[in-house]
């Protein structure tokens, strides 16, 4: 758990890309206190990205990418859309492959990386948009939970296929009129978080991106429960403002405007017990060293 | 530590990691008495095979189980089963990006239903070896043995190897992960055999000693990087490659469909040396020559000899390889055949569409007889092909 993988030989340094060696001099790897707060101050959370102004999407993939507990031994698996446009950006290994196999290539990446490293802890995070893990992907979404496979799977819900521009998803609202949905969508959104409870998963969550230490506390538990006990799902509102008839600057507002209690949006979660003893453990043992870190802090400066 | 530098070192079952030209070339072979389904288990055993993901589909279903026993009996490290052939394909592509050998076996609808995964296999420079056990892919459902999922296979970027018997499916197995997982190759493999006709027929086959395996797969002499984060990650993209209308989005997929083709041209020095050539000649002079692969093959074997007894004859050219394919060998082969018969044991002809396409003077190519559906292919109904069409040229001779 350091940047030793990724030091550059001092005989290469003038001639690497400045984007590598602010990678190796500045990047958040390492750092046990990362967080959403560390946005901004370093490249390798995607100081630039190729999605929409000011699409939500892009503030969720930095919240989740500096919430990330191992960032260094974590791989990322996309899926055909808005999200693979984001992933070249990215500093950590990240495999898209085809639309919708995004559970079936992490069950096949997270077995091969708990054999091969029996002794290190190799996280893996799935992060897809709805479409391909409701529709085209829902089979391999659900075997993989079926199968309790050991990574966390997060869905960008942005009700709609977005980079093809606009289409009904399964995620969309009933009656919402999109292109493929002409006289409006004729069935419900489909309740993906409660089949996930069902499926299997230890740790669920269906959120927004507005509040953006929310989104590290969950995506920590997600990657924590999933490493130790089993799958998990976090799925997040991340609206797509161009199709839902929005400026540039509304994508918060909407984001809020749609988790006020009893919305589509509100904040839900499901724990399983053991999941829960497993939080409750690590938040424990977080509160000590947090603890102990500010009592070393306190005894240096007396 | 390089899995080279494993060499002379056990694993845990005991065997000892073997240098492949040690284990091909040198080593004496046992003889054996067992079925294709069979001999694909003992491929796998001694193919330090890291992970393998099953599916149940005719006449594949056997051979996935074994290798379930080699999994609990520990040869195997990762075993499981998949929801559908999509679904095990991409397990072993994720497999593969981390870093492990994988293996798998599928046939007729089922390489169809898996087809998306192929040439993503091959772009992704994975070098998962499947084994296809071609049976029917059409309606109304067939289980029969029949070669036309091959012909989809044919671009996918796989390498294709076209076993003719127990002993070729053996051998190619093995063989086939020392090519495909070459640093100048990488690419994924089909080992193809006719379903039934070799996989639950049973043959006497040469084995390799059992306690001795290859070395395991190096994923860090891969032309691209391990998806495991022990190397650098590479995020200096500032565009992704599908993104917009843009000459270097159109240049980087042309170039790199082109280097896959080049990766398979690049894998005929290694293939060479381990099948002794992509094609077997056997008559080479004869006038007459059978251009097959697969069991075909071992039907044109047959028609050799009845076509002695009735006083002609006739040659042989065995294709080894459909990807890379042995186009100079095969110019080189029928240069002085006056005709030169393909059958198949499909209705379109694939093969002989390839052969017309690399031979000079392509009329003297005669496609077929083509059998389909699971029917068999007696040597009377290729010499009967041979000689009508003997019969015909004499006859256009004797006009002019």
């Amino acid at each position: 758990m350091s940047k030793e993988r990724i030091k550059i030989a001092p005989e290469f340094r003038n001639i690497m890309p400045p984007e590598y060696r602010d990678l190796v001099d500045d990047a958040t790897w390492g750092k046990v206190d990362r967080g959403w707060k560390d946005v901004g101050a370093s490249k390798e959370l995607i100081e630039e990205h190729s999605l929409c102004a000011g699409c939500p999407e892009s503030m969720a993939f930095r919240y989740i990418l500096s919430s990330l507990p191992n960032p260094e031994d974590t791989v990322m698996v996309g899926s055909t859309g808005c999200t693979s446009l984001v992933f070249p950006h990215v500093a950590v290994h990240n495999i898209h492959s085809l639309f919708g196999n995004q559970n079936a290539i992490a069950s096949g990446l997270k077995r091969s990386l708990a054999s091969r490293f029996p002794d290190q802890v190799k996280d893996v995070v799935v992060l897809a948009g709805d479409g391909a893990t409701v529709d085209i992907g829902l089979d391999y979404t659900l075997q993989s939970w079926f199968r309790q496979e050991k990574f966390t799977t997060i869905c960008f819900d942005n009700e709609l296929y977005a980079n093809t521009g606009g289409q009904e998803s399964g995620l969309m609202q009933k009656g919402f009129v999109a292109k493929m949905a002409p006289v409006g969508k004729q069935f419900e959104k489909v309740r993906l978080p409660e089949i996930a409870r069902e499926s299997g998963c230890h740790y669920v969550v269906s959120c927004t991106v507005s509040k953006p230490s929310l989104v590290e506390k969950v995506v920590k538990n997600a990657v924590y429960v999933a490493r130790e006990i089993g799958p998990t799902y976090l799925q997040v509102y991340t609206p797509c403002i161009l199709e839902i008839g929005k400026q540039s600057m509304e994508g918060l507002q909407e984001m809020r405007d749609s988790e006020k209690p009893g919305l589509r949006f509100a904040y839900k979660e499901y724990v399983s017990p053991e999941a829960k003893e497993l939080i409750t453990e690590i938040a424990t043992k977080e509160k000590e060293r947090k603890a102990v870190a500010k009592a070393a802090l306190a005894q240096s400066s007396a | 530590m390089t899995t080279t530098a494993l060499i002379g070192t056990k694993n845990k079952k005991g065997q000892v990691y073997t240098d492949p030209n040690e284990i091909f070339f040198e080593a004496p072979r046992d003889a054996s008495f067992l079925t294709g389904s069979e001999i694909i288990k003992e491929a796998i055993k001694r193919s330090s095979c890291e992970m393998s993901v099953a599916y149940p589909i005719t006449p594949q279903s056997e051979a996935a189980s074994l290798i379930g026993e080699l999994f609990a009996e520990g040869y195997v490290d990762i075993y499981s089963r998949g929801a559908s052939e999509f679904d095990v394909m991409s397990i072993c592509a994720g497999g593969s990006f981390g870093g492990s050998r994988c293996f798998t076996t599928t046939a007729g609808p089922g390489t169809l239903r898996a087809m998306e995964n192929f040439p993503m296999w091959a772009g992704s420079r994975l070098p998962i070896q499947v084994c296809i056990t071609c049976r029917g892919i059409n309606s109304p459902l067939s289980i029969q043995p029949d070669t036309l999922e091959l012909y989809y296979m044919l671009e996918t970027g796989c390498l294709i190897w076209h076993a003719e018997t127990a002993q070729d499916l053996f051998d190619f197995i093995m063989k086939g992960f020392v090519v495909a997982e070459q640093p100048d190759v990488h690419l994924p493999i089909a080992v193809a055999c006719d379903g039934f006709f070799v996989t639950h027929t049973k043959d006497v086959v040469m084995m390799t000693p059992d306690d001795m395996c290859l070395p395991r797969y190096d994923p860090y002499r891969s032309p691209v990087p391990c998806m495991d984060m022990e190397c650098p990650p590479v995020r200096m993209m500032r565009d992704p490659f599908v993104m917009k209308n843009n000459y270097i989005s159109y240049a980087t997929h042309a170039s790199w469909q082109q280097e896959v083709r080049a990766a398979i041209e690049r894998s005929r020095k290694h293939t060479e040396v381990l099948l002794d050539g992509l094609i077997e000649i056997e008559n080479g002079d004869a006038e007459v020559l059978i251009v097959s692969s697969g069991t075909a093959v071992s039907q044109g074997r047959e028609t050799i000899t009845l076509m002695k007894d009735e006083g002609f004859d006739v040659g042989l050219v065995k294709i080894k390889t459909l990807r890379p394919f042995p186009t100079e060998e095969i110019k080189a082969a029928t240069r002085n055949a006056k005709r030169i018969f393909v059958p198949e044991f499909n209705v379109a002809g694939w093969l002989a569409r390839e052969v017309k396409a690399v031979v000079e003077d392509n009329q003297r190519v005669v496609a077929g007889p083509h059998v389909g559906g699971g029917m068999t292919m007696p040597p009377e109904v290729v010499m009967e092909r041979i000689l009508r069409t003997l019969k015909a040229d004499k006859e256009e001779l004797s006009h002019v």
